[in-house]
């Protein structure tokens, strides 16, 4: 799951939830010989500032802001949005890593109001519900 | 190249027929082009376009799947004698430019040989290449003996068939009982005007093909299904040689086969039927072909239990039982869903079940918001066929909104008790069959009491 899915998905699905968002993000651990280390999947994908330029505006910044420094890849990206990211392109540059390039691997999904965990198999996020929940 | 109006002929190719003009209006219409002859197909192969430019015959060709090839028409005639004679008028300056004994050349001749002459002949990477079509109609069992129609003229450039090789199922890594075929997948970008950098979204997206598509022509991608195994790759194979299904078979995967992991956001495992996605998403287009219960099911999460009760340890690895969505419930929920997260104009493209003896327009869904810009047909068998139908947002709902889902008919439903009739025919129609010739024999017995 990259950062861009996480910054549009909410657990509104369940009962009783009415904003469901942002939802919380607990990656797991997968044992690199032998040490520890957090199930991310760090990979290059092709830059397009255009794409990004467009894609900011429709982004909730403070909740990506939030969920890449939850998971330990917030790098240099300032809290608060520039004014002229359209223009710049170092900034642009890493958005689109933090956006595109960092993908969770393992791990769960929390739903901020109830506290439901969604697991992420294989970077592929499982937001069913039970039938006992629907 | 030059900027003056001229008469250019594309040919298509001879197959789903229905979706040509469509294909190019959607086409014309995303590069903000308004021409007000639009082709009339239905008779003929070729459409004969004035446009004012080139650039543009290569902007339409960069796109169209359904186009073979686009050229200058030079003449074209009902008469050999005529259309020799209109060639000779047409003005040498702009014959110049791409014949002369400079410029190598060949002539491809359609169903037909025919000479030309000055210049060296190069059937390899020649400069100018030269279109000389006979057309003798359509039909193959009563071919006339003279042409209906000549043509003549420059070669530009050609259609975009050959993706559809490029994407074969055949070669591709990960494929479903219902992947959809390239060619159709291209289309469907095609009408929802996929552009770079739009952010498209499958919510039906099973194997992935739509998406393998759209990334063709610079969508970003995104899909949701509710069969956690099929996003998994975990689901029995298709292709009758393979046993398991390898490791890495999944969407990400056949993105990376064509280089367009690029464009691979992700996909999630969910139920459409209830709201996954922030409610201010906005989204550029959305292509889909959602289950229609015969060959994939259509399902929701849901029980037919009054209370069900799950234990706390085993919630975690418990896999959900899942209900009927019945069709007619869940093409509402598309459109009320493409309402929401479309921005203005974008568009939603997906494919409609039905009974062709039975249908009418009126059977199709409708939103207040959405204005259906083109229907095209796919025919699947003698009583069924799918349209391609393709809507564009032309509003913001309100709450206020009603969306009449009442005409709809459950394909599914209808199917199988169609199916169930005809069985039954079959088995009355044998009985009778039976019954007669029991009393023919009987009757025979009587007849010769000797045998």
């Amino acid at each position: 799951m990259k950062l861009l899915t996480h910054n549009m998905l909410t657990s509104k699905c369940l009962k009783g939830v009415t904003v469901g968002y942002p939802l919380g993000i607990v990656v797991s651990f997968r044992s690199v010989y032998n040490f520890k280390a957090k199930d991310i999947k760090v990979s290059e994908v092709d830059f397009n500032s255009e794409f990004i330029a467009r894609i900011i505006p429709k982004l909730d910044w403070a909740t990506l802001w939030k969920a890449a420094e939850s998971i330990g890849h917030v790098g240099e990206l300032p809290q608060t949005l520039i004014q002229d990211f359209e223009t710049n392109e170092e900034f642009l540059k890493k958005v689109h890593h933090v956006l595109l390039e960092v993908e969770v691997i393992n791990g769960d999904l929390l739903c901020p109001e109830s506290g439901r965990k969604f697991p992420i198999n294989d970077g592929i996020p499982n937001m069913l519900l039970n039938e006992d929940e629907v | 190249m030059n900027n003056q109006w001229k008469k250019y002929l594309f040919w298509f190719a001879q197959e789903h027929i229905d979706f040509r003009t469509a294909e190019i209006q959607s086409i014309l219409s995303m590069f903000g082009v308004n021409i007000y002859t639009y082709p009339k197909l239905e008779t003929h192969p070729y459409w004969i376009v004035n446009l004012p430019s080139e650039n543009l015959v290569h902007k339409i060709a960069s796109r169209a799947v359904c186009v073979r090839f686009c050229m200058e028409l030079w003449a074209n005639s009902k008469q050999a004698e005529d259309l020799h004679n209109k060639l000779k008028t047409y003005p040498i300056s702009e014959i110049k430019k791409y014949a002369g004994p400079h410029k190598s050349f060949k002539v491809i001749v359609e169903t037909f040989c025919k000479h030309f002459s000055q210049g060296s002949v190069r059937l390899n990477n020649p400069d100018t290449t030269f279109y000389y079509i006979e057309f003798y109609g359509l039909d193959p069992n009563n071919i006339p003996k003279e042409p209906y129609e000549l043509f003549f003229g420059r070669w530009i450039t050609s259609g975009q068939r050959d993706l559809i090789r490029k994407l074969s199922l055949k070669t591709r890594k990960f494929i479903g009982n219902t992947s959809m075929d390239p060619q159709l997948s291209l289309i469907m970008a095609n009408q929802a005007q996929v552009q770079k950098g739009d952010i498209v979204l499958d919510p039906f997206v099973g194997t992935g093909s739509l998406l393998v598509a759209a990334s063709h022509f610079g969508g970003y991608t995104l899909g949701t299904d509710i069969d956690f195994l099929m996003l998994h790759g975990r689901t029995r194979p298709t292709r009758i040689s393979q046993k398991i299904r390898e490791k890495d078979e999944n969407i990400a995967t056949n993105m990376s086969q064509y280089g367009k992991r690029s464009y691979y956001i992700d996909v999630v495992v969910s139920d459409f039927s209830y709201p996954l996605w922030r409610s201010d998403m906005c989204i550029d287009a959305i292509i889909t072909d959602p289950p229609y219960g015969i060959r994939e099911a259509t399902e929701r999460i849901g029980t037919t239990k009054l209370n069900p009760v799950i234990e706390e340890h085993q919630a975690s690895s418990h896999i959900p039982s899942k209900i009927g969505y019945d069709l007619p419930q869940m093409y509402k929920d598309l459109l009320t869903f493409a309402a929401k997260h479309l921005k203005l104009n974008g568009r939603l493209v997906c494919w409609f079940p039905l009974f062709r003896d039975q249908y009418s327009e009126d059977q199709l869904p409708t939103h207040p918001c959405l204005e259906l810009v083109a229907n095209s047909e796919q025919v699947l068998s003698n009583y069924t066929s799918r349209r391609l139908l393709t809507y564009k947002k032309i509003k913001d709902p309100k709450e206020s909104d009603e969306i009449s889902s009442t005409n709809l008919i459950d394909f599914r439903e209808k199917y199988f008790a169609l199916r169930n009739e005809s069985r039954r025919e079959k088995r009355m129609k044998k009985a009778v069959e039976k019954a007669k010739n029991r009393e023919l024999w009987e009757q025979n017995n009587k007849d010769n009491p000797k045998r």
